[in-house]
């Protein structure tokens, strides 16, 4: 077995996650990176996304996250997200219709407040469904 | 003096209340216990959250973004009052709106001005006799079931919605903090600006902290980003604490209530006996009496 980091998945109702794995991807606000055991102390806040979770070579879990903070540290990494779903559970479909009517909302917003909410829901929608067609693909 | 029919229908109608009280208490008492094991399991991200803030606080100089360091003004004062929807929980709503009124009497008179927000339908009504100018908005079955992080969401949306719109310069939750069924604490706690609480920095300062940590985007954005989010956790942990307490006010009052039903029983099984007696002996007498009369 290779090193390990400590990974922890944290919502505000439960603790979702916690097991040593060898690597996690993360969508962070300004690019993927990646936590590998010993990586230096790290702060970053996340993006829409999806984390792959690696144990050795295979991705073990792929979860989706609609935002949130990560703090890496050299034996540890925790990621803290309001809504996190396993990739697996999402509903393609109903995500699609999501998409849809989102986009709508986006349109007939008159109001600027309300707009950037709409936009900021599909935004989260948009990465869903993304998170599926790759998983699709892959 | 009562007839014994009398006396037999107050004694089944008290039996009655009793068997209610005694199955609410336990039903509080369920309901504390998931209420309890719901604030254990959000613990984790409220410790995590403390840790990284305290982390960031340190390295970010000139007071940090506005919810913060404040507007720099101490005019405008928000209460967050949080109550039960339901009644018989004992003092705990009445304690809450004490406190809540005092708060508000104390501003008053310093000059400030106070805007409320209630949640629970108790708080609602019994400040809005005396205060309803003052209420910007209520909230009402909120974690009827069970409580939902997005319903604190929502909350603290509306919270930060009237912060960006310089709506007030302080905000502060009343809420009952849970101690033991018996022992809730009223708590007012301050939310806008906030401050990270002295415990937890020194323990952070101890702990891993010493490490450097990078930051991406940096230090302002992330602190920008992570304190809504804190404030969201407050207010959740606000209504955790709440809804955990209001179920354990109310185990105590309904275990006093079924103990005082069952005294009342004894005492009234008691008048009812002794009525009997009393008219057993009569009758005898008159027979007897009657009788000698021959």
């Amino acid at each position: 077995m290779a090193e390990t980091t400590e990974f922890e998945l944290v919502s505000p109702e439960r603790l979702l996650l916690s097991r040593p794995v060898t690597m996690v991807i993360m969508p962070g606000s300004e690019g993927y990176f990646g936590a590998q055991p010993g990586h230096a102390p790290f702060i970053a806040t996340l993006r829409p996304g999806v984390i792959d979770v690696y144990e050795g070579d295979r991705i073990a879990d792929r979860i989706f996250v609609a935002g949130g903070v990560a703090e890496v540290t050299e034996a540890r990494c925790t990621v803290l997200a309001e809504d996190a779903v396993a990739v697996a559970d999402l509903d393609r479909a109903k995500v699609e219709q999501q998409v849809r009517d989102l986009t709508e909302d986006v349109g007939d917003a008159k109001e600027e407040a309300d707009r950037r909410v709409a936009e900021a829901k599909l935004a989260v929608a948009r990465a869903k469904l993304e998170a599926l067609t790759g998983e699709a693909a892959a | 003096m009562p007839s014994l029919k009398d006396l037999r229908n107050r004694i089944t109608s008290v039996k009655a209340t009793q068997k209610i009280t005694s199955a609410m208490k336990l039903v509080a008492a369920s309901k504390l216990r998931r209420a309890q094991e719901q604030a254990e399991a959000g613990r984790p991200y409220a410790e995590r959250m403390a840790r990284m803030l305290s982390s960031l606080a340190q390295g970010v100089e000139g007071g940090g973004p506005r919810l913060m360091a404040g507007t720099g003004k101490d005019d405008v004062h928000l209460l967050l009052v949080v109550t039960s929807d339901r009644g018989l929980c004992g003092a705990f709503n009445a304690s809450i709106v004490r406190e809540a009124r005092r708060q508000i009497q104390r501003l008053l008179s310093e000059g400030k001005t106070v805007k409320l927000l209630t949640v629970g339908r108790k708080g609602r009504d019994l400040l809005r006799r005396d205060y309803s100018a003052l209420m910007v908005q209520s909230w009402e079955d909120v974690g009827r079931r069970r409580l939902a992080f997005s319903e604190a969401q929502t909350v603290a949306e509306r919270i930060l919605d009237l912060f960006e719109a310089g709506e007030f310069d302080v905000a502060s939750i009343v809420y009952n903090r849970f101690r033991s069924a018996i022992a809730q604490i009223v708590t007012v706690q301050q939310v806008i600006p906030f401050s990270i609480p002295e415990s937890s920095q020194q323990a952070a300062d101890a702990d891993e902290l010493k490490a450097l940590y990078e930051f991406e985007p940096n230090e302002e954005e992330i602190l920008a980003d992570l304190l809504p989010r804190n404030l969201s956790i407050q207010v959740y942990r606000s209504l955790l604490e709440s809804a955990a307490s209001e179920q354990g006010a109310r185990m105590t009052a309904m275990d006093n209530a079924t103990r005082n039903a069952g005294d009342m029983i004894g005492r009234l099984t008691l008048t009812y006996n002794r009525t009997r007696q009393a008219n057993i002996t009569k009758e005898l007498i008159e027979i007897i009496s009657g009788a000698e009369a021959v």
